[in-house]
């Protein structure tokens, strides 16, 4: 620690203290709006004993009353914006509370919240300031600092600026972990409708040019083991979800585009919180999309580790995604012709398919039935749903579901034997059907 | 001849100690044995109570022994399994190492086996706690400069944490102290050492007092706490979830749960 900090704290504590503490409140408040927390899937080690490691898997250090995971200190070098975007609660017309931080304060903060192992690192955004670049530059500044000065190697996800110079983008990925664009609005649309100042290309372009250089320097490292990292985390984007009308087919063919597109590591899906009376956006009070939100993330899973093409899952005939049941199961009440399958000869597809079933007990499963084949207990005690997993599988028993059931009589057999918890939030709505 | 049935061996509670035993079990062929840290054993009527001296070179024959038959992560297991000190956790990890040695296939991810199974619960359990302490650790700045946390974890996994704490924080000072078990960690910018603290009687570990904490300490709790709860979206609020992930034994170490 350097002694000119102590030296301000004893001349002066609480005028810093209490201005830190204000912007503090107001440029976490403003950043919380973005879903995105995860701080693993970086390479950066602590070779020359400075502080911080970021090999590890990523850790969640809290979680806030919503459940949400806290691991890295989320703000926003400031929430002046020279945009109007319907959504956000940062837009020029909204009558709030400006701040902006000094990149020293950024900085002090990270590392002092660091030293006492409350975060992973730090998750900076920014409201945008006079241009892209300018805004762009200030923090890769702080990235900068944290990297060179202190000795930093804990993890740096930076917000890559809609429309920020190539030049500075990869300046950026040379300190950052992480870079993400937010592309907050599923369709070209819905965008025009929302954010008529904004246009999709200046989200892609600063994606694409990171896309490229981290194949680049994947692909030097390779030859030169000293070359540098290059965003490691790679990138990640965010949707919200349920302010523009778009159907789940709309969105989640857009997130595929984005991953195959862009190799992005995460596409995260925000349930739109209403933050404005503007008469194009749902109004205030309207409830937080949380079921729909939590169905789109488990069609994200089912797409990335679940080997699922988007289109078997959403298609034309089938566009939005049940809201009653899980998206796989759905999809196998849709395909009976597939079910049941035999656990002790299936190949790893085809496991991973059987309703109850995740990808953690496939493994145990192909494992365990290289030892004896497998019965109801043993896949009981590997720890499948059984309740909903029995209609759809057979193995080393005589007991296994013999009728000949519809789609529609396996699905109220299996709703009768769960409870969601979401039921609260469900019961009104097949109340409209009634 | 000597009757070795139904024997029960006692040893001092370390991991080479248990390892003794198992080397004792094999060298004299004992069958029927249990296997009891010193602390719990109980003078049994029938029984033969043997105390097993720790032994570093035996332990060391069996440990690598059971890297011959099992994986790298199989034998952590059992090292994990140990560490919960769960009450009789010693037989099932004998009976574990016993069906590892007598097979002819690596074990391992035999799932069907209630030991294999058995025993990869529990050490998940402890990988849990011990991917929670290093999470939930909270450091305090001491007026000497040094950072230092308290836990009372359910299981023994400061061994497990050490080497993350180390690569992590390479460049301050540390102490992480297990108050149940009344040792710690320190790190003293070189290499981790095993202490035992004598902590002055009006110590209390859930307050951060000037008497032993630096100026900014608060303040920067302060400001933590601020964090947390602007960082909050009160129209998702789900508590039931939040629990799940922070049980409330945790919340003491959690100075913003404080407020």
């Amino acid at each position: 620690m350097k002694s000119w900090k102590h030296f301000t704290l004893l001349i002066v504590p609480n005028m810093a203290f209490i201005r830190t503490q204000e912007k503090l409140k107001i440029l976490a408040d403003a950043a919380k709006y973005d879903v995105s927390c995860s701080s693993s899937g970086s390479k950066r080690s602590n070779a020359s004993k400075g502080l911080g490691d970021a090999t590890g898997m990523g850790i969640c250090h809290s979680y806030t009353e919503d459940g949400r995971c806290v691991s890295l200190l989320k703000i926003l070098l400031t929430n002046h914006c020279i945009f109007d975007c319907a959504y956000c609660v940062t837009r020029k017309s909204n009558d709030i509370k400006r701040a902006a931080f000094q990149v020293q304060e950024v900085v002090d903060l990270t590392i002092n919240f660091y030293r006492r192992n409350y975060i992973e690192g730090l998750f900076l955004s920014s409201g945008i300031f006079k241009s892209a670049d300018y805004t762009m530059e200030r923090l890769v500044a702080v990235a900068k600092k944290l990297r060179t000065e202190e000795k930093f190697n804990g993890y740096i996800h930076l917000k890559s600026i809609p429309g920020a110079s190539d030049e500075l983008m990869k300046e950026a990925g040379l300190y950052a972990d992480r870079l993400s664009v937010n592309i907050e609005i599923p369709t070209r649309e819905g965008l025009k409708l929302l954010a008529p100042e904004k246009n999709r290309e200046d989200f892609i372009k600063p994606m694409i040019k990171v896309k490229n250089e981290i194949i680049q320097y994947k692909s030097e490292k390779k030859l030169i083991k000293s070359t540098p990292l290059f965003a490691p985390g790679g990138q990640s984007t965010q949707m919200i979800i349920g302010a523009s009308g778009e159907s789940d087919q709309q969105i989640m063919w857009t997130s595929n585009y984005f991953y195959k597109k862009f190799d992005l590591k995460r596409v995260y899906y925000s349930g739109y919180i209403p933050i404005s009376y503007d008469s194009r956006l749902p109004q205030i009070g309207t409830e937080v999309p949380m079921l729909r939100e939590n169905r789109l993330y488990q069609t994200d899973w089912l797409m990335r580790f679940y080997g699922f093409e988007v289109h078997e899952i959403l298609n034309e005939a089938h566009q939005n995604l049940d809201l009653d049941v899980d998206p796989k199961l759905g999809w196998a009440l849709r395909n009976l012709e597939y079910f049941p399958v035999d656990v002790n000869t299936a190949d790893q597809r085809m496991l991973a398919r059987i309703p109850g079933v995740g990808m953690k007990s496939v493994y145990k499963i192909i494992q365990a039935r290289r030892f004896k084949r497998l019965n109801w207990e043993h896949l009981q005690r590997i720890g499948i749903a059984i309740n909903r997993a029995k209609y759809f599988l057979v193995c080393a028993s005589q007991d296994f579901e013999r009728r000949d059931l519809t789609g529609p009589q396996l699905k109220s057999l299996i709703l009768q034997n769960t409870t969601s918890k979401y039921q609260k939030t469900l019961s009104p709505q097949m109340n409209l059907f009634e | 001849m000597l009757n070795l049935q139904d024997s029960i061996l006692v040893y001092d509670g370390s991991f080479d100690g248990f390892l003794t035993c198992v080397f004792q079990v094999y060298d004299l062929k004992m069958k029927q044995v249990t296997i009891q840290r010193d602390s719990d054993a109980q003078a049994s009527l029938f029984g033969r109570h043997n105390e097993v001296i720790s032994d570093p070179e035996k332990a060391d024959r069996v440990w690598k022994g059971l890297g011959k038959k099992t994986s790298s992560s199989g034998r952590l297991r059992i090292y994990y399994g140990f560490l919960s000190e769960k009450k009789g956790v010693e037989n099932l990890l004998l009976r574990y190492i016993q069906y590892a040695l007598n097979s002819a296939v690596p074990i391992d991810s035999d799932f069907s086996n209630p030991e294999v199974l058995g025993l990869s619960k529990i050490a998940k359990s402890v990988g849990r706690e011990k991917h929670r302490m290093e999470a939930f650790v909270r450091f305090r700045l001491t007026k000497d400069g040094l950072y230092f946390a308290t836990i009372e974890p359910d299981f023994d996994v400061l061994p497990l944490i050490s080497k993350h704490f180390k690569s992590r924080y390479a460049d301050q000072k540390w102490v992480i102290y297990d108050l149940k078990r009344d040792y710690g960690l320190y790190y003293d910018l070189e290499k981790v050492e095993i202490i035992n603290l004598s902590l002055p009687e009006d110590f209390d570990a859930s307050k951060t007092s000037s008497d032993y904490f630096a100026v900014e300490e608060m303040e920067f709790q302060t400001l933590w706490q601020d964090y947390f709860e602007s960082t909050n979206i009160p129209s998702r609020k789900n508590i039931k979830l939040h629990v799940r992930h922070v049980p409330k034994r945790y919340w003491k170490y959690l100075s913003e749960k404080e407020r």
